[in-house]
């Protein structure tokens, strides 16, 4: 109790530092997954990929990321074993933002293939079993949280099979593609904006004061579906069949068609990804405030204030700035088979899935997500070759991360310990 | 940066590899135009450059093949099977070894074609050409085949190609009967080891429309699925 009020306002401080350099890690990091199939299609160029991303993971992070920030703040840990030693909890989370953050350098540092959720997670996870005690954690909410880690791929590709195979029916395997294309797409646009909008609506907007029922999220989701799609017929109107391109691979105009599908794609994939993985970041943040704030009581009701979702939007910003144009230019070089018409199957189906998860408070790995998607596509025999052997890496990523994050949360939550007592 | 696994999921796809391959073949068979001409005039130094060009054509083929087999391993999930995509690779290849072939044998013995022979050997050449042309068509449509995940109105087209490559392989087969007997008839009149040597090189002429039509099966094999 008294550590917490000699020490409160540097254990804020301190927190809010650890937060924005993990968001800022998430940021850096994650965004070539987020917008790399936008890019690696050529759908977008590099700069407009970086400005909805901007755009998007802020709205995405501020808008929607509240529930999965819940879940990482309080849902993970059982609140009551720590009543007498608040303290405890406020050195956890720090212990595992600088666990989580320094797993995510390293990791980038060596070249591994790393999840921002799998880390803070584990790192959660760790410091509560080992520095507090077994009980402290919700094995339950842990058990849900792992299972929607192997979930999640496996709904995306199946979102993405179905997604492209109905593609492949109305509009590429017919008489006339881009008449086709034409005809469809703007369905396509709407049904990106009416997801989004309406995840959003049912589950996430009761910090900005916005309660709707279930029918008013509906119809305000329709609306701006059709929004969507007025923007996108407006923006294909311009394109016209170009017989001299369709001459060298059939398909070229069709695909421009997909490209201006695959925008509102892109953005709805930012806005999924921040909505998911600002959690990473703010949460242990909101955790420590909530303590602080309440003077030490580790109440499960503190209503969290909505300064941290707009420091973590800000941290994701920041990494994806200065770093991810760098991460982005390498994405468009390396990717040369992937057409918009797969794209947007692709990044459609994980951003529908990270947002559902989103809204259900469930922390995933959008790398891992979009991974499941991109096979999917695979699998409706969309895409030309795809290196199995990065879902092996992917499984010994999962078996290294999340005991390297809890040791490294174990570390500094005993030091952490020692420095403050 | 390599760290992200959606930038080492995408491997490069061999299909335009392969359509680039049979481009190569081709080019190396087309190549015997100018050097049964060169042959016929007796103009054995442009027929010495010309079989120049066709192993140096069927080199750079071998090597395109080498490069698809690396790019090629198990742990590459592919849209067709791998076994049927290395068995159309290895039929591409022998057009252009069958057309090596020809030339080597034919510049080794300064072999002397019959007038009588010239013309039908030269139409049988240009027959085998044709299909092999149309097989290089059927292969051009490997990647509209990939953007229609190998099914539909694009599999029908491809189908109607290959039929027609079948039937520019049973001209090839009937140009082929017509001149052996052709040959038959004035075989006595010639020295019996050329003779042997004519009948080889019209069987290996035929072959090249063979084999072409083979990369027509196999890429049917693709498509049935």
């Amino acid at each position: 109790m008294d550590i917490i009020a000699q020490y409160g306002n540097i254990m804020v401080i301190m927190a809010c530092v650890f937060g924005f350099f993990m968001a800022w890690g998430v940021g850096a990091n994650d965004v070539a997954n987020a917008m790399g199939t936008s890019v690696g299609s050529r759908a977008l160029t590099l700069k407009q990929a970086i400005l909805i991303a901007i755009l998007f993971e802020f709205a995405g992070a501020y808008l929607a990321g509240g529930a999965v920030t819940a879940t990482i703040r309080k849902g993970i840990i059982e609140p009551s074993l720590l009543a007498g030693n608040p303290e405890l909890l406020v050195f956890g989370m720090m212990a595992a933002l600088l666990a989580a953050g320094i797993w995510l350098l390293v990791a980038t540092h060596f070249g591994w293939p790393v999840s921002t959720t799998h880390s803070i997670v584990g790192a959660i996870v760790g410091f509560a079993a080992v520095g507090i005690s077994m009980e402290a954690v919700h094995w339950a909410k842990v058990g849900t949280i792992v299972a929607s880690w192997v979930v999640s791929p496996v709904t995306a590709g199946i979102i993405a099979f179905f997604l492209f195979r109905s593609v492949q029916k109305l509009i590429l395997d017919t008489e006339n593609p881009f008449a086709n294309a034409k005809r469809y797409v703007p369905y396509y646009i709407f049904l990106v904006g009416f997801i989004i909008a309406m995840v959003t609506f049912t589950k996430g907007l009761k910090h900005i004061g916005l309660h709707l029922s279930w029918f008013q999220s509906a119809g305000v989701s329709v609306i701006i579906g059709l929004i969507t799609m007025a923007i996108g017929i407006f923006m294909q109107r311009k394109i016209k069949v170009d017989p001299s391109a369709d001459r060298e691979f059939h398909f070229t105009s069709v695909e421009k068609v997909f490209g201006v599908l695959m925008l509102f794609t892109a953005c709805a994939m930012a806005f999924a990804h921040g909505s998911n993985d600002v959690a990473n970041a703010v949460g242990p943040l909101a955790a420590i405030v909530g303590v602080v704030s309440a003077g030490g009581e580790v109440a499960q009701k503190t209503a969290m204030p909505a300064w941290i979702l707009l420091l973590g939007g800000a941290g994701i910003v920041a990494g994806l700035v200065m770093y991810g144009h760098k991460v982005i230019a390498t994405v468009g070089q390396n990717i040369t088979e992937l057409t918009p018409s797969r794209g947007f199957a692709a990044t459609l189906a994980a951003a529908s899935t990270v947002v559902v998860a989103s809204g259900t408070g469930l922390p995933i790995s959008t790398t891992h997500t979009l991974v499941g998607a991109v096979l999917g596509v695979g699998l409706a025999r969309g895409l030309a070759a795809l290196n199995l052997k990065v879902v092996g890496t992917i499984f010994v990523s999962w078996i290294v991360t999340l005991p390297a994050g809890a040791i490294l949360a174990i570390m500094f939550f005993f030091m952490l310990k020692g420095m403050f007592t | 940066m390599v760290n992200s696994p959606i930038l080492q999921m995408f491997a490069r796809s061999p299909f335009k590899p392969m359509q680039e391959h049979i481009v190569k073949a081709q080019a190396s068979a087309a190549e015997l135009i100018p050097f049964f001409e060169a042959v016929i005039a007796h103009d054995w130094d442009a027929a010495t450059a010309c079989q120049h060009r066709i192993a140096e054509l069927e080199n750079e083929a071998d090597d395109m093949k080498r490069d698809i087999r690396q790019r090629l391993p198990a742990s590459l999930f592919l849209p067709v099977p791998r076994t049927d995509l290395l068995d159309l690779l290895r039929m591409q290849d022998k057009i252009a070894n069958r057309a090596k072939d020809i030339a080597g044998l034919m510049l080794g013995r300064q072999m002397t074609v019959p007038e009588s022979i010239q013309p039908e050997l030269l139409n049988l050449l240009n027959t085998a050409l044709m299909a092999i042309e149309q097989a290089v068509l059927a292969l051009n449509e490997l990647d509209e085949l990939l953007n229609a995940g190998f099914r539909g109105h694009e599999v029908d087209i491809v189908e109607r190609l290959i039929t027609e490559l079948d039937q520019l392989e049973h001209k090839a087969d009937e140009h082929e009967r017509q001149l052996r007997s052709s040959l038959f008839a004035v075989e006595r009149e010639l020295y019996p080891i050329d003779v042997m040597f004519l009948y080889q090189i019209i069987q290996w002429v035929g072959d090249l429309a063979n084999r072409a039509q083979q990369v027509g099966n196999r890429l049917q094999l693709l498509l049935a699925r």
